[in-house]
């Protein structure tokens, strides 16, 4: 008895621990798969689009020698099949080739630019999953009350006014006439001569050191822009909160819950909510991997050296290298973000940790 | 179920109270540093500030306020030139020597003194690593293996330039006032050097700090650059061994503002001293502002449209001029191109040697339909322009279409980025381009060399001019050309300009529109402020507050 008992228990361990390998395999080939594309699909466009990148790193008045040799350097006359071979063989020793633009490797400048994005995305998220959880449940709570209705509006001007828009009305506002805020850029030009920050992430890096002064400015300098995706991610979070508590609020157990006499917030906030927060999980980590591809219009009214700046001056100027990086950057925080948020799933649904 | 939500409203309305509170938080008006000149710039086309490698605007505006040079443009009247670090000059007989005598005890702002020395390898390392604008100093016959021997120091205050031909000695001087002939620190530069390994294509076994000079600095100008951060700022402090005028402010900044309203707003609160891409819109709202001035200077850059000849219909010389009858200049210059360009039909840019500023065409659709019936042309015919999708050119192309269909001729405009207009530009496969063409150095022969020099029109022609690209075949001007290259006496050399000139309005398939106006909104706090004839003489050594 005892016996098969252990043999049983002994199999069972051996399954789960196969079970767990083929997942990380699995999820090792989606990996793989997942940026074999991304490259393929971006350096093949990057490659067919009728530009050529030698002028981009000569200029339009090189003499045709010069253009020649720097077509040579980067490799632009072999066949392309063999190009995009080189450039997966360097890939994967980590060389994403250096940018044209700033004549940098690709990996140093983004080193340098995403984490300004970072900062901006994740206050961003806070912002928006702060305010519109509550909103959400606020308009699935009083549906179709007063306070449901400007939710909707609140949500609806999220969704539809343009960000450029709202943004330079929001600098309008807040910085040329009320001056509460600071002018656009990262940090105060009288800091530039005090504050030398050894990573990309600035507030961090102020409050570690206690400089309150630097922090100060430089948070007046990020609140204005992250407040603003903070409201757009604040749209989409509160209208899909609302519909997921609508969902949870007619179940069963809701209703069990009040007969057992339950004070209504405890329902809300503890049961509801709770149930509510699996899918909304997901909700909120897409919405942090949006933003983390940097907002190319916030980015651009707010003068914000980021991610999404960066790719976009890369992509006008032809200069592939750093369009690829950049691809391979937002596709590893995608993979990631999916990744965290199925950790996130497994620990709030405990339905989806046995299977 | 109200109490519940009663309470959390409540946290919520205390949450954004307390934000409100702490972003009010009192703090003084805000203020650019009394010491400080900060200007809002689109940095964002700087690659390297290697004066050997840098060919871009504001590296151009950079490097003019850090580095030194041997001569440089009178700014009171850039037709002329004065030495910089060069106390005088000579040319021999021959025409092709130059010896410059340096003035005595001049410092980098490393301590090192300047000599001779510094000036040749300045010339050599340019020379050597042979970037984007090597080809001003090579165009004088100076070559990798001979620049030791053309460039070099007679004695420590001497230098010497030994070019090929006996060009005239006004073009020389021009060309060396740009930003490739800047004065490196020798000393500092090969310090930094990294070893290279020589291959085919670069022979020599050093970058000459190419690295280095990247982002690093080793001049002597009015002020030092302690920073470059792409698309973020440059910044700039007072170089204490500065040997001429001292300047007034201890530090300058260009911060990265692209946006033209965020410029203005950061202008009119006072976070920026200079605004300097504002759009006409933004212009008016501050004209007239109190505390605030708007400035102006032409720059040398020329917007044009250009017919390829390869087009059977454009290479008639009669439409080429008909399409000069079809524009509406002063419909362009009241509305689209309003505090940012005047109409300019000839292609030497005002402040230039021998440039003429007549504008003879005016729209005179009569007189266009008169000659395209002339071509045989009577119903007229369809044609595309390539566009690259930006202002001002979107909205001209749009008025040239107007204008031309008024004469029966159908435009199609063909949207593109601009790379991408480009490639098929120096490709010569469009029908008509528009476009812009800034000269490379203050000299009539760097728009006289692209407008009217075509040595080989074949499609393998190795001289990508713009008249090339166009293939537009002229011999007897390519020769001209030339001979204004080697034509010692001034006033001659400008006459043979001139008479280029008229030629390309008269006859050449260039439809010339504008000359660019630099426009700067700034505060009345600065004293002095103003802008140069070129990028590299946007000098802001003399602005004080």
């Amino acid at each position: 008895m005892s016996l098969t008992q252990t043999n049983a228990s002994r199999r069972r361990g051996r399954s789960r621990a196969s079970k767990r390998t083929l997942a990380v395999l699995r999820f090792l080939v989606t990996v793989v798969t997942t940026f074999l594309g991304l490259l393929a699909v971006t350096f093949f466009i990057g490659r067919v689009v009728p530009i050529d990148p030698a002028l981009a790193i000569v200029g339009d008045r090189a003499p045709a020698h010069v253009v020649e040799r720097v077509r040579e350097e980067l490799g632009l006359n072999l066949p392309l099949w063999q190009q995009f071979f080189y450039y997966i063989r360097d890939a994967l020793t980590g060389n994403f080739g250096t940018s044209v633009l700033t004549t940098n490797p690709v990996m140093t400048d983004i080193a340098r630019v995403f984490p300004a994005t970072i900062e901006l995305a994740t206050l961003g998220t806070v912002i928006g999953a702060l305010f519109g959880v509550p909103l959400g449940v606020l308009a699935a709570v009083k549906r179709n009350s007063i306070a449901d209705q400007i939710v909707r509006v609140i949500g609806l001007i999220g969704y539809s006014v343009p960000i450029f828009w709202l943004g330079l009305l929001a600098l309008v506002v807040f910085y040329a006439k009320l001056n509460w805020v600071a002018y656009p850029g990262r940090m105060d030009i009288v800091y530039e001569f005090t504050f030398t920050p050894q990573t990309g992430f600035f507030l961090v890096e102020a409050l570690i050191l206690g400089q309150w002064d630097v922090f100060w400015d430089l948070f007046r300098h990020i609140v204005l822009p992250a407040c603003l995706l903070g409201y757009f991610s604040l749209a989409y979070i509160s209208r899909m909160t609302r519909s997921f508590m609508l969902n949870e609020l007619s179940q069963e157990y809701i209703v069990a819950a009040r007969a057992k006499g339950l004070s209504e917030s405890r329902i809300i906030w503890f049961h509801a909510l709770r149930n509510a927060a699996v899918p909304l999980v997901t909700v909120i980590a897409l919405s942090y991997a949006g933003l983390l591809e940097g907002s190319v219009l916030t980015e651009t009214i707010f003068s914000w050296p980021g991610l999404g700046l960066y790719i976009t001056n890369s992509l006008q100027n032809a200069d592939m290298n750093a369009v690829l990086g950049g691809t391979i950057v937002i596709g590893a925080v995608f993979v990631g973000i999916n990744l965290l948020s199925d950790v996130l799933y497994r620990t709030l649904d405990p339905r989806t940790r046995s299977r | 179920m109200m109490n519940a939500f009663n309470r959390s409203l409540r946290i919520l309305s205390t949450g954004a109270a307390l934000s409100l509170v702490m972003i009010s938080a009192p703090q003084a008006f805000a203020a650019t540093p009394a010491d400080t000149l900060v200007e809002a710039l689109a940095i964002d086309d700087i690659i390297s500030l290697d004066p050997a490698e840098a060919f871009e605007l504001s590296t151009a505006e950079v490097t003019a306020n850090s580095y030194s040079l041997l001569v440089m443009l009178d700014p009171a009247d850039t037709s002329k030139v004065v030495g910089d670090i060069a106390q005088s000059w000579t040319v021999s007989d021959d025409g092709m020597t130059y010896t410059f005598k340096l003035k005595p005890g001049l410092k980098f702002a490393s301590g090192n003194p300047i000599t001779a020395d510094d000036v040749a390898f300045s010339f050599e390392r340019a020379v050597k690593l042979d970037k984007s604008p090597a080809f001003l100093l090579t165009q004088f016959g100076l070559t990798g293996d001979n620049i030791t021997d053309k460039a070099k120091a007679a004695d420590p205050q001497t230098f010497t330039l030994t070019v090929d031909k006996p060009y005239a000695p006004s073009f020389v001087l021009n060309v060396l006032t740009a930003s490739v002939a800047s004065i490196v620190d020798k000393k500092v530069v090969m310090e930094k050097a990294k070893a290279v390994t020589p291959s085919a294509d670069y022979k020599w076994n050093t970058d000459f700090g190419n690295e280095f000079l990247k982002t690093g600095y080793a001049g002597s100008g009015p002020y030092k650059v302690l920073a470059w951060r792409a698309n973020e700022a440059v910044i700039m402090e007072a170089n204490p061994n500065y040997y001429g005028e001292k300047p007034k402010l201890k530090r300058v900044v260009y911060r990265h503002i692209k946006e033209s309203s965020s410029q203005r707003l950061a202008l009119e609160n006072g976070d920026i001293d200079v605004a300097r891409n504002l759009q006409p819109g933004d212009l008016a709202a501050i004209e007239g502002k109190s505390g605030l001035q708007v400035t102006s200077a032409p720059k040398s850059t020329l917007y044009y449209f250009s017919l390829n000849q390869k087009n059977p219909n454009l290479a008639k010389p009669e439409v080429a001029e008909a399409f000069k009858y079809l524009v509406d200049y002063s419909a362009i210059g009241d509305k689209l191109i309003k505090g940012i360009g005047k109409i300019h039909q000839s292609f030497l840019p005002e402040g230039q040697l021998g440039a003429i500023s007549d504008n003879p065409y005016t729209l005179d659709v009569a007189k266009a339909k008169e000659l395209l019936a002339k071509a045989g042309l009577k119903d007229g015919f369809t044609v595309t322009m390539d566009v690259r999708n930006t202002q001002p050119v979107t909205g001209i192309a749009e008025s040239v279409q107007q204008t031309l269909a008024q004469a029966g001729i159908k435009l199609e405009i063909i949207p593109g980025d601009g790379k991408q207009t480009l490639t098929k530009y120096r490709a010569r496969q469009h029908d008509i381009y528009i476009g812009q063409w800034g000269s490379d150095y203050f000299d009539p022969n760097s728009n006289a060399e692209t407008f009217t020099y075509n040595p080989d029109n074949s499609d393998e022609g190795k001289n990508k001019t713009l008249a090339w690209r166009n293939a537009w075949d002229v011999p007897e001007l390519t020769k001209q050309t030339q001979a204004a290259l080697l034509e010692k006496d001034s006033e001659k050399r400008a006459a043979i300009y001139q008479n280029l000139q008229k030629e390309v309005l008269e006859n050449s398939p260039f439809v010339m529109l504008f000359q660019q106006i630099e426009t700067a909104g700034y505060s009345s706090k600065l004293k002095d402020f103003k802008l140069g004839p070129s990028f590299s003489t946007n000098f802001v050594y003399t602005v004080s507050k």
